[in-house]
């Protein structure tokens, strides 16, 4: 570098050189992170570490869930089968409004489970991600009465013949889930709450405390289940869940929530109105009860994900320290270049 | 003065007088017809017919754009990229219910794009406007309608105009000049802007004209022109004047350039011929060849590769939707009844499946496209931009002696410097510093001049032996220069020191009559002009050429000091050998029988006092030995033997030599001479050549001249350090063959360990065969000759395949023809490879074009020109890469290269660290690019998949477009632009770390498929362990489960973790800027999902409050995504090690 002196009187001729400065001459102060054996080793380690005992802990959490899973389509309807007549009867069954389909199903507590217990429906290769399911609804409409026309996007469950709108509209609306579940032990019916099993941000901005529900399933053909037109959308919570379309064709929903414990081995009976049609697709539903630890419900998935990925940082770890010990390798030869060793084998 | 002046004028207007005859009568012919039709009405801008022919302005614009065409011209230009008129179409069919997103959400980052680059287009165009309306806007003054001249704008002048321009003005148009302050209406021009030269030239007014010498005179002034057409060529002018009934021919003698400058005269009267885009220069202003770099046109490969992936997929998804939704409806039934298929539009219609499947189709088209990254374009155009200015900044590429930092022309090539297999440097003013010193010369078969050049000095330190004496005494140069430093005399181009004839001693050698007549050659046969500084009286010699001005001086310092010259004469002080007195001796210049390439020599033919006709020549040796009378070659022997040894020794020489002519024998060759001049046609240079052959001959030799050419700082070091990291090395010049050797020795191109395998056509037979001058034999002969040297050449090199020897091959001008010409390319190409060094001398600008063709096509590798002068510039123009020195020989290479730098050494630094550093960070950030959109794609195809291929995306529509132009471009960014795998220092230490770029090791299809696939098992991952660990139980303690709109939140931050993590292993060098944008980018996401979730659900539809509500336990989510990106960085550390852990081993140990 050139003395203050020098300097001030290049800058007094106007000099074209650059001014000096780290960021010009990109010498920034920079971390340069460079993968060493030890460093590669270390980490591999450490990630191991760290990772095993949260697979285990997931693990375990998962392993304490107590999970009752029931499926009922096929069991509640009169014919069996896989032929097409009895296809052609049970669908004639499930459309027929005026059969009894109640149907009872009795479950055995198979641990002890405390409450909260959570009774999910869960229905299997059922497409609520389909683009033209997803898309017909009109947020606007749900949010206030004086939208109530907005049902353009909701095609085609838009408006009745004489062109009143339906609130709500749109398809997932119609489609709505309408089996019904009661449960009781030996006598006692055990209550279940359907009281915030929404997400608070529906309740309370996405669907109106003041719309009510007009026109809905009031015309052939009629989807799913129907509302009570003198509760308003906010407070129709099945509707709120059901209208929270899931991501994959194979979901779970919340129905409600038991308040009490329910012993091991203790028998409960189910009597469940199953009057949703799964079976013009090929489909399942079934009926889950399940407690919940800080993992949420049952999933082995994740401890198993962490366990294997620690385990393999530490196999890596492992074997890389025996290369190294075996066969160590100076830094910085250029010898191992690896156009050198293409030109050395040539 | 004014009596030197009047006999001047005296004198040319007989001169002019019997050049305007003859030239009359051939140039008739061609004016008023095509090309020809031009006519000017002089002094008379109200003529009607003036106005009728409606001719241009002088307004100039240079911008690309105007202010009504700059928004559809620059779309135009942007839409001519494949990937934006998709990008366009996409956006349009947004608006078609088709489309799986909202329109906004895609014209959004379509315009943030299109206006960036606008932007910049804007601002460049800005930069020439401004200096558009500068230019325009000028004062000139003009001749007005009160008879005196009055100032005006550039912009307001018309042809016809009469203007005046003052001293050390610009030319405002191409002017017809009238006449100068001079009496004789000659003046001085300085052409830097248009040729780069930097030397005045001469233009002379018509006798006819040359008298309207004040502002007065112009009262009545009418005149007609009729000329040529404008075109673009700055060596030609035809037109005649027709004044005072008189048909005056017109010449580019009296044509003054826009754009040049007038020096050294007073003022000058002229008339606008050629107005704004009309004049020559503008019309020269035409396009560079815009040259793409190789990773450019591989990316748009990838691009193509991209849009395949983005069909195939598309149409897979279709053919699914297609077949479901065919099955929707069975025997009249639904089957998915509550997508009511049957009520159903167009792109949902089981009766009409395979349109829907079409329309589905494009619906993918759209929503794949985010596996195009729709910012690569412009990111890259900034990167590159930053940079250049990078490159701009560096102070190790500052010349502090001529104040020129380096500068980076076209930012598009930054990366191919990294990639540079091939060097073809020119020899003058780039390997060498262009400034000529006299050193030696031959007088009378007798070597003077003591001064010991660092060739000689390389090849002393080669031979390991003390260095042959040359002339009487051989004193340490460096002993030698103090002497001459106390001297007091120590001027630049003088380096001569010979105690036999300095400070005037040369009169009592025994040839001092011929010392006497060698120095009054280079003393008059010269185009110098010469300057006298008013105060010191110092004179200065503005010449051509670094060699003419080297000679003006030796003449002076010897006692033969030029030091005026008018358009007919040459003025000297000279030493009197007889009396040795100093006399004023003045010479009248009747020819000067210019220089060319062709000729290779210069005439000039005068009459001195005693009315004697002389002509003085000098040229080089090639030509002149064969111009010697019979009784003019008393010293050819020495002579030979001294320029034998001189360009050994890497000096230049010129033979010097004169005639007597008789005053019988000058008069008919002027005749023909003038004839010859005066023709027009397109022969006429042949013609002029032909003239001036018959009268150059019969010389007398007198000795010969040497400079030497020294080479730059650091030549030979860096040239060593190129060699090192395997960048072959040619040196193209124009230099003789031993010159070159030699210079080629003292760079250290050609090592003594070496093996030389040389091509010529120097040998006896050709010579032989060359003076029966048998054409056809000699064409025959030369082509077999080549061969058979290539053969030998080639059984050479693969005789020593085994042995560690390397060989430098060495081809003259006239052999090259032939290889370029003939079917021989290829054996020589082969050759030339395996060469370490490669020196072709005496070649042409044109054969250094070709060569560097050769070898672009030839090879198929990267190329480098380097070059300084305007006969470098095809080879500039030609190569990938053209780098120009801005040194002595002016602009003209800087202006049509890519690169501008001062110092050849530089090279070394421009090409090893910055090429290394933008070759690696262009590709990483390609690479990067890809990755990233390939990432984020196939997460929306996974999806896909699990939607009955329905066209739904898993992400809210402005998470989609946001992901490209926010939370993931800047990192690319500041990655392109600061990242740095190894130090400057250290690149320069392992030259071999070059060798990456070089062979493309890490653009390669490898590494890109390898990246691409990184990509699909990122977003693999990244869909399978986010809907594995979360679907379909609770995925938190109050038993709620995740919906689509949670999901599609966890894997977009997912997304933003992995790829911007991926960011950060593939970084080698972090600054605070890498960790504020990665890092920022991350954060930045997380923030725009709260705001944009807060805004009321009719906006942010499926983001609601998402995040706060639903995401709240973070910590369980991050722990996810950590997972997700920790399996992401052992995979790709272990590709990182398979594929290049020994070269980063390498690079290590370093830091």
């Amino acid at each position: 570098m050139s003395s203050g002196d020098e300097a001030s009187q290049t800058l007094s001729k106007k000099s074209k050189k650059p001014q000096y400065s780290r960021f010009t001459q990109q010498e920034l102060p920079a971390c340069k992170p460079i993968l060493t054996p030890g460093l590669v080793i270390t980490t591999l380690i450490s990630i191991g570490i760290i990772f095993v005992p949260i697979g285990l802990g997931s693990l375990s959490a998962s392993e304490h869930v107590v999970e009752i899973v029931d499926r009922y389509d096929d069991a509640c309807v009169p014919s069996k089968g896989d032929d097409e007549a009895a296809k052609r009867e049970r669908l004639s069954f499930i459309q027929n409004a005026k059969t009894n389909k109640t149907c009872i199903r009795n479950l055995v507590v198979p641990k002890k489970m405390k409450h909260p217990i959570y009774v999910y429906y869960q229905l299997d290769n059922f497409y609520q991600n389909h683009r033209r399911y997803v898309k017909s609804r009109s947020d606007r409409q749900y949010r206030s009465p004086g939208s109530e026309g907005e049902t353009k996007t909701c095609d085609p469950e838009s408006e009745v013949d004489d062109h009143r709108p339906i609130v709500p509209c749109g398809l997932i609306a119609w489609s709505l889930f309408n089996d019904t579940y009661g449960i009781s032990t030996k006598d006692n019916p055990i209550p279940i709450n359907k009281k915030d099993i929404a997400w608070q941000s529906d309740k309370n901005s996405k669907f109106g405390s003041n719309v009510y529900p007009k026109n809905f399933q009031k015309q052939d053909p009629v989807g799913g289940g129907k509302l009570n037109e003198s509760v308003p959308l906010s407070e129709q919570e099945d509707l709120l869940v059901w209208m929270r379309t899931a991501a994959l064709p194979n979901f779970r929903k919340l129905y409600g929530r038991i308040e009490t414990d329910l012993e091991a081995n203790e028998k409960i009976t189910v009597v469940i109105q199953n009057n949703y049609n799964t079976y013009s697709f090929d489909s399942k539903k079934q009926l889950v009860l399940s407690t919940t630890t800080w993992i949420g419900g049952k999933n082995d998935f994740l401890g198993k994900a962490y366990i294997s990925v620690g385990g393999i940082c530490l196999f890596l770890a492992i074997a890389f320290i025996l290369t190294y010990v075996i066969k160590p390798r100076p830094l910085g030869d250029p010898a191992y270049l690896s156009w050198n060793q293409n030109s050395a084998a040539r | 003065m004014t009596g030197d002046r009047s006999s001047g004028i005296h004198f040319s207007r007989l001169y002019s007088f019997s050049l305007m005859r003859s030239i009359f009568r051939n140039e008739h012919s061609q004016i008023g017809q095509k090309g020809y039709s031009r006519v000017v009405y002089c002094n008379d801008p109200n003529n009607p017919k003036q106005l009728q022919l409606k001719y241009s302005s002088n307004y100039v614009s240079t911008t690309k754009y105007t202010v009504l065409t700059f928004v559809p011209k620059s779309l135009f230009e942007q839409f001519r990229r494949v990937a934006n008129i998709y990008f366009l179409l996409a956006a349009l069919l947004s608006f078609s219910p088709m489309a799986p997103y909202s329109a906004s959400s895609t014209l959004v980052p379509l315009l943030v794009m299109i206006s960036a680059t606008m932007i910049k287009e804007g601002v460049e165009d800005w930069r020439r406007m401004k200096k558009d309306i500068e230019a325009n806007n000028r004062k000139v003054k003009v001749y007005g309608r009160n008879h005196n001249f009055e100032e005006t704008r550039w912009k307001k002048l018309q042809v016809g105009d009469l203007v005046k321009v003052d001293k050390d003005e610009y030319f405002p148009a191409d002017l017809f000049l009238l006449s100068s302050s001079y009496e004789d209406g000659i003046c001085y021009v300085e052409t830097t802007n248009l040729d780069g030269e930097t030397n005045l030239k001469v233009k002379h007014a018509l006798n006819a004209t040359a008298g309207l010498h004040d502002d007065h005179s112009f009262l009545h002034f009418k005149a007609l022109i009729k000329c040529e057409d404008p075109n673009e060529d700055l060596y030609s002018f035809v037109g005649t004047l027709c004044y005072e009934g008189q048909q005056h021919p017109l010449s580019l003698q009296q044509i003054l350039l826009r754009d040049s400058k007038l020096r050294n005269t007073g003022c000058v009267y002229g008339v606008v011929v050629f107005t704004g885009h009309e004049t020559k220069v503008m019309q020269n202003a035409t396009d560079p060849p815009s040259k793409r770099s190789k990773i450019e046109r591989k990316m748009d490969k990838i691009i193509y590769i991209l849009f395949s992936t983005l069909v195939l997929i598309s149409f897979f998804g279709s053919i699914f939707f297609g077949i479901e939704t065919k099955n929707d409806i069975r025997d009249g039934k639904s089957k998915r009844w509550y997508l009511r298929p049957d009520k159903s539009t167009f792109l949902y219609d089981p009766k009409r499946a395979e349109l829907t499947a079409f329309f589905h189709f494009l619906t993918g088209l759209m929503l794949y496209g985010f596996l195009l990254p729709i910012s690569l374009y412009v990111s890259i155009e900034i990167v590159k931009v930053l940079q250049g200015i990078f490159i701009n900044q560096d102070q190790d590429m500052y010349y502090e002696e001529t104040d020129k930092p380096t500068r980076a022309q076209t930012s598009n090539l930054n990366e191919e410097l990294g990639q540079v297999d091939t060097i073809l440097s020119d020899k003058t003013g780039t390997l060498t510093c262009n400034s000529m010193e006299f050193v030696k010369c031959s007088i009378a078969g007798i070597s003077y001049g003591c001064g010991m050049t660092e060739v000689e000095r390389a090849i002393a330190k080669r031979k390991g032996n003390v260095l042959p004496e040359v002339g009487y005494t051989s004193p340490d140069i460096q002993s030698f220069k103090d002497v001459y430093m106390d001297s007091g005399k120590s001027c630049k181009g003088f380096n001569f020191k010979d105690e036999r004839v300095m400070n005037g001693k040369w009169v009592h050698e025994s040839h001092a009559y011929v010392i006497q007549k060698f120095f009054r050659v280079l003393a008059l046969c010269h185009t110098a002009i010469s300057n006298i500084d008013q105060e010191t009286g110092e004179i200065s010699y503005e010449a051509e050429s670094p060699d003419e001005a080297a000679f003006v001086i030796a003449a002076r310092e010897l006692g033969f000091q030029f030091f005026e010259r008018t358009q007919t004469t040459i003025s000297l002080h000279e030493l009197d050998y007889e009396s040795g007195q100093i006399i004023d001796r003045t010479y009248k210049l009747l020819h000067v029988l210019e220089f060319s390439s062709a000729r290779k020599r210069m005439s000039v033919i005068v009459k001195n006092v005693e009315n004697q006709l002389l002509l003085l020549c000098k040229g080089a040796d090639s030509v002149m030995f064969e111009r010697l009378a019979k009784d003019g070659r008393v010293f050819e022997a020495a002579t030979r033997d001294h320029i034998k040894y001189y360009a050994e020794a890497g000096l230049r020489t010129l033979v010097v030599a004169y005639r007597e002519l008789g005053e019988e024998e000058f008069k008919s060759w002027e005749d023909e001479f003038l004839d010859a001049q005066a023709s027009v046609t397109a022969d006429r240079d042949v013609l002029v050549d032909a003239a001036s052959d018959k009268i150059e001959r019969d010389l007398i030799l007198l000795g010969a001249t040497a400079v030497e050419d020294k080479l730059q700082n650091g030549v030979p070091e860096c040239i060593e350090k190129l060699a090192n990291a395997g960048i072959r090395i040619w040196v193209v010049t124009g230099d003789k063959m031993e010159t070159a050797i030699n210079i080629g020795y003292a760079s250290s191109l050609l090592r003594q360990d070496m093996e030389q395998i040389v091509i010529t056509l120097d040998t006896p037979e050709i010579n032989n065969l060359e003076k029966q001058g048998d054409k056809e034999a000699i064409a025959k002969a030369s082509s077999a000759s080549i061969t058979k040297q290539i053969r030998k050449g080639k059984s050479q090199l693969s005789s020593a395949k085994e042995s560690p020897v390397s060989f430098g091959l060495i081809i003259d001008g006239k052999s090259l023809s032939f290889v370029l010409d003939k079917n021989l390319e290829h054996a020589f190409l082969e050759i030339a490879i395996s060469c370490a060094s490669v020196i072709c001398c005496r070649s042409t600008p044109k054969q250094k074009a070709l060569v560097t063709r050769l070898v672009k096509m030839g090879t198929g590798k990267t190329t480098l020109a380097i070059g300084d002068g305007a006969n470098d510039v095809g080879m500039l123009q030609e190569a990938d890469i053209g780098v120009g020195i801005s040194g002595v020989e002016g602009m003209q290479a800087v202006m049509s290269a890519d690169f501008a730098i001062a110092q050849f050494r530089f090279l070394e630094r421009l090409l090893l660290v910055h090429g290394h550093w933008c070759y690696r960070r262009i590709s990483m950030m390609v690479f990067y690019f890809f990755y990233k959109n390939i990432a984020f794609g196939f997460t929306l195809f996974w999806f896909e998949a699990y939607a009955a291929f329905s066209g739904q995306p898993a992400y809210n529509d402005w998470y989609m477009s946001l992901y490209n132009v926010f939370f993931t471009s800047l990192p690319v960014i500041a990655l392109g632009v600061f990242d740095q795998d190894i130090s400057a220092q250290l690149c320069l230490q392992y030259p071999l770390l070059y060798q990456e770029g070089v062979h493309g090791m890490l653009f390669s299809w490898m590494h890109i498929l390898g990246w691409m696939l990184n990509g699909v098992i990122s977003s693999i991952f990244i869909f399978f362990f986010t809907t594995n660990s979360v679907l379909h139980q609770a995925f938190r303690r109050d038993g709620h489960v995740v919906d689509f709109e949670v999901l599609g939140v966890m894997m977009y931050v997912c997304v933003i973790w992995t790829v911007n993590c991926q960011m950060a292993l593939s970084i080698n060098y972090f600054t605070w800027i890498h960790h504020f944008f990665i890092w920022g980018s991350v954060a930045f996401s997380y923030v725009f999902l709260l705001v944009y979730g807060a805004m009321s659900p009719i906006i942010s539809t499926t983001a609601y409050q998402v995040l706060v509500e639903a995401c709240a336990p973070r910590l369980f989510r991050f722990s996810f995504v950590l997972h997700t990106v920790t399996l992401f960085k052992d995979e790709a550390w272990k590709v990182r090690r398979q594929n290049s852990v020994d070269l980063r081993h390498g690079r290590e140990q370093i830091a």
